[in-house]
C-alpha cells in the first residue's frame, strides 16, 4: 500500500473505527446482522402478501331502529350474480369471498361475513372488520369510522366493485353512517395500544438501559460493595418506572378523554389489574435482557430486537389481523399484544376481571419466569 | 492466621483463561498501616484489591479481613471496608449532596457524617453541584469521600488518583494524609505513581507479573539501591523507579 496514504492521519483513523468495529461481535451482531436478519424474516414473511385482505360484516339481524322485514337481498343478490365463493365459518354462517384481480396494485379480497350488529360493534372494536354494510328499506348503508384511512379505502373499493359490476347494487341507493360511537373509532382502537407500547418501551429502557449503563460505569459494582441490598437496587428502579408508566397512561386517556371524549366501558380494577400485570411482565422480561452484559451498544441491540417486532406485530397502531392468518397465534402469544388486547377489551368492549383473568395470569407469570431467570444470571460487576 | 492483622494474604492465585493474573502472593497488614501495591499496569494489583474486596475468588490459597473470610460474613464485611475505584461514574443528575446521602442510606449513616465527609473532602461550595458537572478531581474527591462515610477499618483505593492533575492529586493525598494522622483506618492503595506510594505508604509492596518482587518500608527499599548493580545519577533523588529497573530492566511506568 502507498506509504503516504498509510501514514495519513485519516486512513489510520479510519482503520482504527473499523478494527474497533469489526473486534466487537455484539456491536457487529446487533448493528449489522440483526438487522439483515429482522429484514430477511420479515420480508419472507410479508413481501409476497400483495393481496388486500378486508373483511365486511353483513348485518343480518338489523339493529334496534330496523323496521321489521329488512332483508339483506340485494347484498345476497350481488353475491349470488357475481358468483362469490362461499365459505362455513365455524360458527355456521356462510361467508361470501370475492377476488378483485389486480396485476399492478395487488388484488384485493373482499370477504363478506354475515353476523348481527352487536357482534359486527365487537369485531370493528377489536379492529377486525374494515367495513359494516348495512340495508335499510332497500338502501345499502356503509358503517365506518370516516377518520379511518383503511376503512375509507376499503368503502371507495367495494362502491368501486359494485359499480363496475352490474347495476345490483345502484349507487343512489346507498349511503354513508358514520360509526363515531364511542369504541368504534380509530382513536378507541389506538389509546389502549398506545398506553400498552408506553408501558413496553418505558420498562426496556428505563430499567434495561439504566443498568445497563450503570453496569458499563461501574456504578452497580461501587454499590454493591456497600451493605445495600441488591433487591432494594431492582426494587427502587422498577417501582420508579411502573409509577411513571402510570403517570404516562392516566396523562394519555385524560388527553384523549378531554380531546376525543373516550371512555373506559369495562372494569376499571380489570383495567388496573392488567396494566399492573403487563408492568410486570416486562419488568421482568428488562432485568432478563440486563443481566449480564455491561456494553450499551448490546444493551440497545437487545431492547430493539425485542420491542421492535412487538411493536410492529402486537396490534398497536393497527390490528394484527391484517398479518397472514398462520402468523396470528403467535402474534396474540406475545405480551405486548396480550397487554394491548386486555386494555383494549375494558376500554372499548366493556371487559371485566373474568375476560382479562387470563392475560393478566400469562403477563404475571412471564414477569416472575424472566425476572427469576434473569437474577440467576444477573452479574453486578 | 495471626489475629493483629487486619488482613491477611496468603498465596493466593488466579487466572483468567491463560493469564495468570496472581502468582502465590502473601501480604499481612497491620491496623493503621498504609501499604502501597505499586507495580505497572497489568501487574496484577487490581486483581489483588478485587479479590480482597470479595468480589473475586481466588482459585487458590486464602484471605482473612480481620479474622474472617468472605463467605458467610460478607454483610459485616461490607460495613467495615471502604472503597474508591480508578473510574467510577456516580448518577449524573445528582448532586454532590445527594449521592453522599444516598450511599450514606446504604451504611444507615444519617446527614451529620455526610456533613463532616462533604467538608473533610472540601466539596461544600459543590454541594448543590450535579455530578455531571464536576472536574476530574472533584469526582474523585467525591469518590473518596464516599469510600470514607463508614469510617472504614480498611480502606481499599485502586488508583484513585490516576488521570487527575498535580493540583487534584496532592487535594487527595492531603485527604488520606489527616486520615492516617486521625485514625485506625489501614489503607491499600494500588498506584504506578512511585511518588503517590513514597508521599503516602509506610510499607511498600512492588508487584510485577503477579508475583511480589520487594517489599518493605519506603527506608529500607531506597536503601537497598545503594547495592544494586545499575546506581542512579548520584546528582538526583534515588526513587522506587530506580529499584524497579534494577529487579526487571523496565520503568514503573511502563
Amino acid at each position: 500500500m502507498n506509504e503516504r496514504i498509510s501514514n495519513s492521519q485519516l486512513f489510520q483513523l479510519i482503520m482504527a473505527n473499523i478494527k474497533e468495529l469489526i473486534r466487537e461481535p455484539g456491536v457487529l451482531f446487533w448493528g449489522i446482522i440483526f438487522p439483515i436478519l429482522m429484514s430477511l424474516g420479515l420480508g419472507v414473511a410479508f413481501t409476497k402478501k400483495k393481496d388486500v385482505v378486508a373483511t365486511i360484516a353483513v348485518v343480518t339481524q338489523t339493529h334496534a331502529n330496523a323496521q321489521p322485514g329488512d332483508t339483506i337481498s340485494v347484498l345476497q343478490h350481488f353475491l349470488q350474480v357475481n358468483k362469490a365463493v362461499t365459505e362455513k365459518e365455524a360458527n355456521g354462517t356462510i361467508s361470501g369471498k370475492l377476488t378483485i384481480p389486480d396485476d399492478k396494485l395487488g388484488s384485493t379480497t373482499f370477504i363478506f361475513r354475515p353476523m348481527s350488529w352487536q357482534q359486527a360493534m365487537v369485531l370493528i372494536k377489536r379492529g377486525n372488520l374494515n367495513l359494516i354494510v348495512d340495508e335499510q328499506n332497500g338502501v345499502v348503508q356503509y358503517h365506518f369510522d370516516p377518520m379511518n384511512p383503511d376503512a375509507q379505502l376499503t368503502y371507495l373499493k367495494l362502491t368501486r366493485l359494485f359499480n363496475t359490476t352490474g347495476p345490483v347494487v345502484k349507487e343512489t341507493n346507498t349511503e354513508i353512517k358514520p360509526l363515531t360511537v364511542s369504541g368504534t373509532r380509530y382513536i378507541d382502537f389506538l389509546v389502549p395500544g398506545l398506553i400498552a407500547m408506553g408501558v413496553m418501551m418505558s420498562c426496556m429502557w428505563g430499567v434495561s438501559y439504566a443498568i445497563i449503563e450503570r453496569r458499563s460505569k461501574k456504578l452497580l459494582r461501587r454499590m454493591v460493595a456497600t451493605p445495600m441490598k441488591r433487591s432494594n437496587f431492582l426494587i427502587a428502579l422498577i417501582t420508579v418506572r411502573v409509577l411513571m408508566n402510570f403517570i404516562e397512561a392516566a396523562l394519555l386517556f385524560l388527553v384523549a378523554y378531554l380531546a376525543f371524549h373516550i371512555t373506559i366501558q369495562g372494569n376499571i380494577a380489570a383495567l388496573l389489574a392488567i396494566f399492573i400485570a403487563g408492568n410486570f411482565a416486562f419488568a421482568g422480561i428488562a432485568i432478563f435482557i440486563s443481566s449480564h452484559t455491561a456494553k450499551t451498544e448490546i444493551g440497545n441491540g437487545l431492547i430493539n430486537a425485542l420491542s421492535m417486532p412487538m411493536m410492529v406485530l402486537s396490534g398497536v397502531f393497527f390490528s394484527y389481523h391484517n398479518f397472514p392468518a398462520w402468523s396470528i397465534p403467535t402474534i396474540q402469544k406475545f405480551p405486548l399484544t396480550m397487554m394491548a388486547d386486555g386494555i383494549r377489551s375494558v376500554f372499548i368492549e366493556g371487559a371485566g376481571f373474568s375476560e382479562v383473568a387470563m392475560p393478566i395470569i400469562i403477563l404475571s407469570a412471564i414477569g416472575v419466569v424472566f425476572f427469576s431467570a434473569g437474577m440467576k444470571i444477573f452479574r453486578w460487576h | 492466621m495471626d489475629s493483629n492483622l487486619v488482613i491477611e494474604v496468603r498465596d493466593v492465585r488466579k487466572s483468567f483463561k491463560t493469564v495468570q493474573a496472581v502468582r502465590g502472593i502473601d501480604l499481612k497488614i497491620a491496623p493503621g498501616q498504609f501499604v502501597a501495591l505499586l507495580g505497572p499496569n497489568g501487574a496484577g494489583k487490581t486483581t489483588l484489591v478485587e479479590m480482597i474486596e470479595g468480589i473475586q475468588q481466588p482459585d487458590s490459597g486464602d484471605i482473612f479481613i480481620m479474622g474472617k473470610t468472605w463467605k458467610g460474613n460478607e454483610d459485616y464485611l461490607r460495613r467495615i471496608i471502604g472503597l474508591s475505584l480508578q473510574e467510577t461514574h456516580f448518577i449524573d443528575k445528582l448532586n454532590v449532596w445527594e449521592t453522599l446521602r444516598l450511599f450514606a442510606s446504604f451504611f444507615s449513616i444519617g446527614k451529620e457524617r455526610c456533613e463532616e465527609v462533604i467538608r473533610l473532602i472540601a466539596l461544600e461550595e459543590k454541594r448543590k453541584a450535579w455530578v455531571v458537572n464536576l472536574s476530574g478531581g472533584q469526582r474523585q474527591r467525591l469518590a473518596l469521600g464516599i469510600s470514607l462515610l463508614n469510617k472504614p477499618k480498611i480502606l481499599l483505593l485502586d488508583e484513585p488518583t490516576t488521570g487527575l492533575d498535580p493540583n487534584a492529586r496532592r487535594e487527595i493525598w492531603a485527604i488520606l494524609r489527616k486520615l492516617k494522622d486521625e485514625s485506625q483506618t489501614s489503607l491499600i492503595l494500588t498506584t504506578h505513581y512511585m511518588e503517590e506510594a513514597e508521599q503516602l505508604c509506610d510499607y511498600i509492596v512492588i508487584i510485577d507479573q503477579g508475583q511480589i518482587l520487594k517489599e518493605g518500608t519506603i527506608t529500607a527499599l531506597l536503601g537497598e539501591i545503594r547495592d544494586l548493580p545499575v546506581k542512579p545519577v548520584e546528582t538526583r533523588k534515588i526513587t522506587l523507579d530506580d529499584l524497579f529497573i534494577n529487579l526487571t530492566g523496565r520503568h514503573l511506568h511502563e
